[in-house]
């Protein structure tokens, strides 16, 4: 897949940095203001998206293969889970906040502070920024010759 | 009067999906579908001049209480947060559905939906 | 003992998201590692029978936080999700190594194992839906998953008509929500209660039944079953025909008629004319299919109304004040054809499944005589047969006759009768099936078939088994633990809900 002229390409390798520290941020921050993991993955995904439109779809898989997005993939669901089944050992019920409730209570507004929500924002964020982003690789690996890839 | 135009842009989904022959306009038809839906269950949480449930320092009534006039002023937070739920599940459903649809263009060669019929009776 | 509920859900969906991790190497390891899981879920459902358990998920209390409710129905259908799961899985450890894929297909299986049980479990409206969309969407993933032309065909059919219903069940939901501000089952169940049905609570009513009823294939909207089921693998076949339709229609409909929303007359005459629909075109569709598979869908078409009928006829009998000792019997007929025909469908769609393997066709025309080179498949299929048609010492002959014995006794003479003739087509079309496949002339191309043995085996006769025994489910012992609770929770109607808000 071919990418675009020069001027994209210098603007978006800019420009793509800023995109994915502003995902980051909505992710940190989803238990303070209005985003969360899934909000703040899909930005995630948009500045790799964004790369593979500039300059060209095997730019973008040498940069974030995909047998590592399948395995970032398995391993944010998996420490969602981990979240959950630690919620069980050290609080007595599936998916307690035990870190607002024994550990590290922390003072409301503040980053640190609604215990395993941060927590379960990032391993969303991971989750679904791998997601989309291999969503829309393999869609777009579909031109008239077909496609030997996996079938989401 | 609102819910009634929400109802309506769900019926303008249906008849998409059901008078329309190319495979992606059905597909169209049906994401409109899915917006008219969440759109109609946000509309159910709102309340007339209220304000965004987002908490800022003065609404905090202690540690961890709201103040009265919090829970009297913003719209109601739930809908917000099952909606989030329903988008996402809708955006698992719509690549499903182009992929499918790429799938079946590689293999009948046609976006038609009148012929692709070879299963019958 | 107090993470037995959350473990229905969680187990199946970790190993969902492990088995991809295991690659090209740990192949075997990672089927053992899947039929480990299912069995276990089997075991742990079989010791839950008979209990009643309410689990509030992060310690949140009932109206704020999402809870999980095991009662007497809930009981009884998990145990029928894990047993058909389990059996499935066993069965596709063989039958999928005719396709490439078969990690992935692992993974999508647990994920419908994980929906399918937590949506019998939730005690929360939106919670019901959530489950439903992942069963659906893995459901569309594995229907279309040998990626051949018919396969995508129907996988999109199923899939543009399963999303209309889903769309469907998600405004009924928003509109229960802006009338009744809770979204758990109790507190919604109580709301409707303390204020009469005004008429958009009417209006979220009709629209479940339509949703609902999509998914569980009632007569007006039934169009997507017959391709779905027959192009899908056998094993996902099985589970879709044994346990989807029966999930997330059948339960999903019982839960909110008798325990949300309350029984009234007009919801029983519907649900009745929407069984005998099923029934009788179900069956009249079936008998002039050549297509193996493609009969077998239209039977589970057929099979479904019985379902319905028995719980339309307990919906009558209750709302008209009449006795409540045939509205229960009427209401275990159904409830007992729903777990007999999950039994003996999914082992009818997994010999189909074999005698497709060996012989590589599903068409009736191009078989014949294969009794002698196939004789365990054509035991468990004859004793499939005989079940569905209703033969006596099987299970499908008591449940039907619990049906007719309800009808008779509530004065419905006209559906004892029209039972008795759909009994009688279903017959004659398992007759024609036996002897187009495996009595007459052996063609020339078949003469090398082999028979397929480990354990596809295995899963064949551990359904077979089932079938044999569960007559004797309904002797009194067996019946106070697995059937009398969930008969229970249905005739209860309305008091799920209070005494769930005490239980708490």
């Amino acid at each position: 897949m071919k990418g675009m002229s020069i001027i994209v390409k210098t603007i978006s390798s800019w420009v793509k940095i800023l995109i994915f520290l502003f995902g980051i941020y909505i992710i940190i921050f989803g238990h303070l203001t209005p985003g969360g993991g899934f909000a703040g993955g899909v930005i995630l995904a948009c500045s790799y998206v964004l790369l593979m439109l500039a300059f060209g779809r095997e730019f973008a898989e040498e940069n974030l293969s995909l047998p590592i997005a399948s395995k970032l993939d398995c391993l944010g669901a998996l420490t969602f889970a981990l979240i959950a089944i630690l919620g069980l050992v050290w609080g007595g019920c599936f998916f307690v906040n035990f870190l607002y409730q024994k550990y590290l209570p922390g003072e409301p507004f503040r980053l640190i502070s609604a215990g395993t929500i941060p927590l379960s924002n990032i391993a969303i964020g991971i989750k679904v920024g791998a997601s989309l982003f291999l969503i829309v690789v393999l869609l777009s690996s579909f031109r008239s010759n077909g496609l030997a890839g996996k079938k989401e | 009067m609102l819910y009634t135009l929400c109802f309506l842009l769900f019926m303008i989904g249906l008849y998409c999906v059901l008078v329309k022959k190319n495979m992606v306009k059905i597909v169209i038809g049906l994401a409109v579908m899915e917006y008219a839906v969440n759109l109609f269950f946000i509309m159910a949480g709102y309340r007339t001049n209220g304000q965004a449930p987002i908490i800022s320092p003065q609404d905090l009534a202690g540690k961890t209480e709201v103040t009265a006039n919090f829970i009297n002023t913003t719209v109601d937070p739930l809908p917000q947060a099952l909606v989030l739920t329903s988008i996402v599940i809708g955006l698992g459903s719509l690549a499903l559905m182009i992929s499918l649809c790429v799938r079946i263009y590689e293999k009948y060669g046609t976006f038609d939906i009148t012929e692709i019929r070879r299963l019958r009776g | 003992m107090s993470y037995r509920l959350p473990a229905f859900i969680f187990v199946p969906l970790v190993t969902a998201f492990v088995l991809p991790l295991f690659g090209k190497k740990g192949k075997s390891v990672a089927a053992l590692l899947a039929n480990v899981v299912t069995i276990a879920l089997l075991a742990l459902a079989i010791s839950c029978l008979g209990q009643r358990e309410v689990y509030e998920v992060g310690k949140w209390p009932i109206p704020l936080g999402i809870n999980l409710v095991l009662d007497g129905l809930s009981c009884l259908v998990l145990v029928i999700i894990n047993i058909v799961a389990a059996s499935a899985m066993l069965y596709s450890t063989r039958y999928m190594e005719q396709y490439t894929a078969k990690s992935k297909y692992l993974s999508l299986f647990m994920l419908l194992v994980t929906s399918l049980n937590g949506a019998v479990l939730s005690g929360d409206i939106f919670n019901l839906f959530v489950f439903l969309e992942i069963a659906s969407l893995t459901s569309y993933a594995l229907v279309g998953f040998g990626c051949g032309d018919e396969e995508l065909e129907a996988s999109f059919k199923y899939m543009v008509l399963g999303e209309i219903a889903s769309m469907i069940i998600l405004f009924a939901i928003a509109l229960v929500y802006a009338n009744t501000g809770a979204l758990n089952m109790a507190y919604v169940s109580k709301a409707i209660q303390t204020r009469s049905l005004n008429p958009s609570l009417t209006f979220a009513l009709a629209f479940f039944i339509a949703g609902f009823g999509l998914k569980a294939a009632l007569v007006p909207f039934h169009a997507w079953l017959p391709d779905a089921h027959s192009s899908a693998p056998a094993p996902v076949s099985a589970m879709l025909s044994g346990v989807f339709i029966k999930v997330l229609g059948v339960y999903a409909l019982t839960r909110l008629i008798f325990n949300i929303f309350g029984i009234s007359i007009p919801l029983g005459w519907i649900l009745i004319a929407l069984g005998v629909l099923s029934m009788v075109a179900g069956v009249f569709l079936a008998v002039g299919q050549w297509d193996f598979k493609r009969l077998l869908a239209y039977h589970s078409i057929s099979q479904m109304g019985y379902v319905v009928i028995g719980i339309g006829m307990g919906t009558l009998i209750l709302a008209q004040g009449g006795d409540i000792l045939w509205a229960s019997l009427a209401i275990l007929g159904g409830l007992f054809h729903l777990i007999n025909h999950a039994v003996f469908k999914s082992l009818l769609f997994l010999t189909s499944g074999s005698v497709e393997m060996s012989t590589g066709t599903r068409q009736l025309k191009q078989m014949g005589g294969l009794a002698d080179k196939l004789p365990f498949t054509r035991a468990t299929c004859t004793i499939a047969s005989a079940s569905i048609a209703g033969v006596p010492p099987f299970n499908g002959f008591w449940s039907k006759l619990i049906l007719v014995v309800a009808a008779f006794q509530s004065r419905m003479f006209w559906l004892a009768a029209i039972t008795v003739i759909v009994s009688l087509v279903t017959l004659i079309s398992f007759l024609k099936v036996q002897k187009y496949i495996f009595l007459g002339e052996l063609p020339d191309n078949l003469k090398d078939v082999k028979e397929n043995k480990g354990t596809m085996l295995i899963a064949m006769l551990f359904l077979s088994g089932l079938c044999i025994a569960m007559g004797l489910l309904l002797l009194p012992a067996m019946k106070d633990v697995v059937l009398d609770p969930a008969v229970q929770v249905l005739t209860d109607g309305l008091g799920y809900s209070s005494k769930l808000i005490v239980a708490q």
